[in-house]
C-alpha cells in the first residue's frame, strides 16, 4: 500500500483529499488527512462578523463532513515532519510514514511579533478580525462604539486575503453611516506599502474609494510598537498615530510545526517552487495554499487554482515523471466596498488586475475592477459555493486554473 | 535601463537607480551609493550588506526586512537607524541588488 499524507484539513487540504481520492485506486493508495481540530472555519466570513452580518454559527462546519469516504482523518496536532525519514511525528506520539506528503497547514496571525500588541489594550481598544474570537470581540466593541479615531493597520506582508483590511475599512464606513455616527468617526488606514492595495493597478484604479469615503491613508508605515494604554501606534521611523480603536492585521506566520521541523523561512512559510508547488526541501513533499512562501495571494481562490495543478503534479510524480510548471499565481477576489456593492479582481504573478467580465468572457455576469451590486451578491453567494461545490471538488470549469485574458483588457 | 558610472565603474541601473547586475558591484560602489543618500557606512552597515549580497546570490532576490534582521542578527529597530526610512529598499540599493518587490 502506498501512502499519501495531507497535513491540514482547511480549504486546500480538503480539496486535495477529495481530488486525490477520486484519482487513486483505494486498493493501492491510502490517503490520510491530519488536523488538530474538527472545526472547518469559513475564513472569508470573518470579515462580516464585526458588523453583525455573520455570527459564529455561520463560520463553522465539522471538517469530517467534507472529508470523503475512503480517506482517514486523524485528529492530532503535528509535532514535526522528518523529510529524510519520510514520516510525520504527531503530538500523541505516533508517527505517520508517507510516500508523498502534502503540506496544507495554512497561516495564522502572530500578534506577539509586534511589541506591545498583546499588552493592556488587546481586545479592549486593540482588535484583530482574522480569528473568530477577535472578530466576535470586535463586533461587541463596535456595537458600543459611539465615535472617535478608528485606525486600521496592516503590520507587514504577507497576510491572508490582502484586500480584507481595505474591505474592513469600507464596511466600517458604511456601518457608521447606517448608525448615523459617521461624522463622529475619524478613519485612517496605515500600511507599510506605498499604496492602499498590494497591486499597483488596484491602487491606481481604486484609491478614489478611500478619498471619497474620507479615509486618510498613511503609507510606508512600518509598525514598530502598539501602546494600547496611551492609544498610540508608532512606526520604526518614529511616526506616531493616535487611536481610540485600533483594528490591526498582525504579522502572519506559517504553522508552528513547520518551524519545529526546520522547514520554514523567517516567517515559518515553506519554501516552494512557484510554478510546480514542489517543496524545495524534498521532492516527496508538495505544498499548497497559505503554507507556501510564494508571492501569490494567500487566499482560497489561489488554493483552488493550485489544487488543479497540484493534483496533476502529484499524479505525475507518482508515475515517475517530473512536475509541470503550471501554476501561474492566478487569484481572483471580491472586494466588498460597502453599501451593497463590491469589486471583483482577477490577476496572476505577471498580469496586474484587468478590466473585463468574469467568468465568461464578454458576458460576465460579473464586472472586473468596477463596483457593482452583482459583485456584492456574488461575494455573499460564494459562501454556499464554498461549502457545496469548492470543498467537494466540483468542476468549476468556467474558472480554469490558469488566468485567461479572454474578454479582459488592461 | 541605463548605464551609470559609479566610483569609476560603468554599471547598469534601473530608473530608480538600483543596479540590475549584482556582479558589477564593488565595495567602493556601495560607499558612493551610500554617500548619495547621506549615509556613511559603518561596520554594522557592512554586516547588513554582506548578508544581503550572500542571501540574494542564494535566493535570486533581495531579502526582506525581517529576513535581514534574522540573517544579519540586527534588530529591525536598529536597521531603521542604520538605513533610515526604508531599510529593506536602501540596503538593497547600497548592496547593488535589484529593487525589492513587495509581496502580494
Amino acid at each position: 500500500m502506498n501512502r499519501i499524507v495531507i497535513l491540514g484539513a482547511g480549504t486546500a487540504g480538503t480539496m486535495m483529499a477529495v481530488k486525490l481520492r477520486r484519482a487513486l485506486e483505494p486498493e493501492d493508495w491510502s490517503i490520510t488527512v491530519v488536523d488538530q481540530d474538527n472545526e472547518h472555519l469559513y475564513q472569508p466570513g470573518l470579515l462580516f462578523v464585526p458588523f453583525g452580518l455573520y455570527t459564529k454559527r455561520d463560520l463553522f462546519k465539522p471538517r469530517t463532513r467534507f472529508i470523503p469516504p475512503g480517506v482517514d482523518f486523524v485528529l492530532s496536532e503535528v509535532d514535526a515532519i522528518d523529510v529524510d525519514l519520510q514520516a510525520v511525528k504527531l503530538k500523541d506520539g505516533t508517527a505517520l510514514a508517507y510516500d508523498w506528503l502534502i503540506i496544507a497547514t495554512g497561516a495564522r496571525i502572530s500578534p506577539s511579533d509586534t511589541a506591545g500588541m498583546l499588552g493592556e489594550g488587546w481586545r479592549k481598544n486593540v482588535f484583530d478580525f482574522y480569528t473568530p474570537d477577535g472578530a466576535l470581540a470586535l463586533s461587541r466593541k463596535l456595537r458600543e462604539f459611539r465615535g472617535g479615531r478608528l485606525l486600521i493597520n496592516m503590520v507587514e506582508m504577507p497576510i491572508k486575503c490582502p484586500v480584507a483590511p481595505m474591505e474592513f475599512a469600507f464596511l466600517a464606513d458604511a456601518y457608521f453611516t447606517e448608525q448615523g455616527i459617521r461624522q463622529d468617526v475619524e478613519m485612517a488606514y496605515a500600511t507599510p506599502l506605498t499604496g492602499a492595495f498590494t497591486k499597483q493597478r488596484c491602487s491606481d484604479a481604486l484609491s478614489y474609494l478611500l478619498t471619497s469615503r474620507g479615509i486618510r491613508l498613511e503609507t510606508q508605515f512600518n509598525t514598530g510598537e502598539v501602546d494600547g494604554g496611551a492609544g498610540k501606534l508608532s512606526s520604526y521611523d518614529g511616526r506616531e498615530l493616535e487611536f481610540d480603536l485600533l483594528v490591526t492585521i498582525p504579522t502572519h506566520r506559517g504553522a508552528e510545526a513547520i518551524a519545529r521541523s526546520g522547514l520554514g523561512n523567517e516567517l515559518d512559510f515553506v519554501p516552494t517552487d512557484k510554478h510546480t508547488l514542489q517543496s524545495k526541501a524534498s521532492e516527496r513533499v508538495f505544498v499548497i495554499g497559505d503554507a507556501t512562501d510564494l508571492t501569490s495571494s494567500k487566499a482560497g481562490s489561489v488554493a483552488h487554482f493550485q489544487a488543479d495543478v497540484l493534483l496533476e503534479n502529484v499524479l505525475r510524480a507518482i508515475g515517475g515523471r517530473p512536475p509541470l510548471p503550471h501554476f501561474d499565481g492566478h487569484a481572483n477576489c471580491f472586494i466588498e466596498t460597502g453599501h451593497g456593492k463590491a469589486i471583483l479582481i482577477d490577476f496572476n504573478y505577471d498580469v496586474e488586475p484587468t478590466h473585463g467580465r468574469f467568468p465568461l468572457p464578454g458576458i460576465g455576469p460579473l464586472k472586473l475592477l468596477e463596483e457593482s451590486e452583482a459583485n456584492h451578491w456574488g461575494k455573499l453567494a460564494f459562501r454556499s459555493v464554498y461549502w457545496n461545490l469548492l470543498l467537494r471538488g466540483a468542476d468549476l470549469s468556467a474558472i480554469g486554473p490558469q488566468m485567461s485574458m479572454a474578454g479582459k483588457w488592461s | 535601463m541605463s548605464t551609470a558610472t559609479i566610483a569609476g565603474h560603468a554599471v547598469s541601473v534601473d530608473a530608480d537607480g538600483f543596479m540590475t547586475d549584482p556582479q558589477q558591484w564593488t565595495p567602493e560602489i556601495a560607499t558612493v551609493i551610500a554617500a548619495s543618500v547621506g549615509l556613511s557606512l559603518t561596520e554594522r552597515h557592512w554586516k547588513v550588506i554582506e548578508f544581503c549580497r550572500r542571501d540574494a546570490a542564494d535566493k535570486g532576490e533581495p531579502p526582506g526586512l525581517r529576513r535581514i534582521a534574522q540573517g544579519a542578527e540586527i534588530p529591525v529597530k536598529e536597521l531603521y537607524q542604520l538605513f533610515p526610512k526604508g531599510p529593506g529598499i536602501l540596503a538593497a540599493k547600497v548592496s547593488g541588488l535589484t529593487k525589492p518587490k513587495s509581496c502580494v
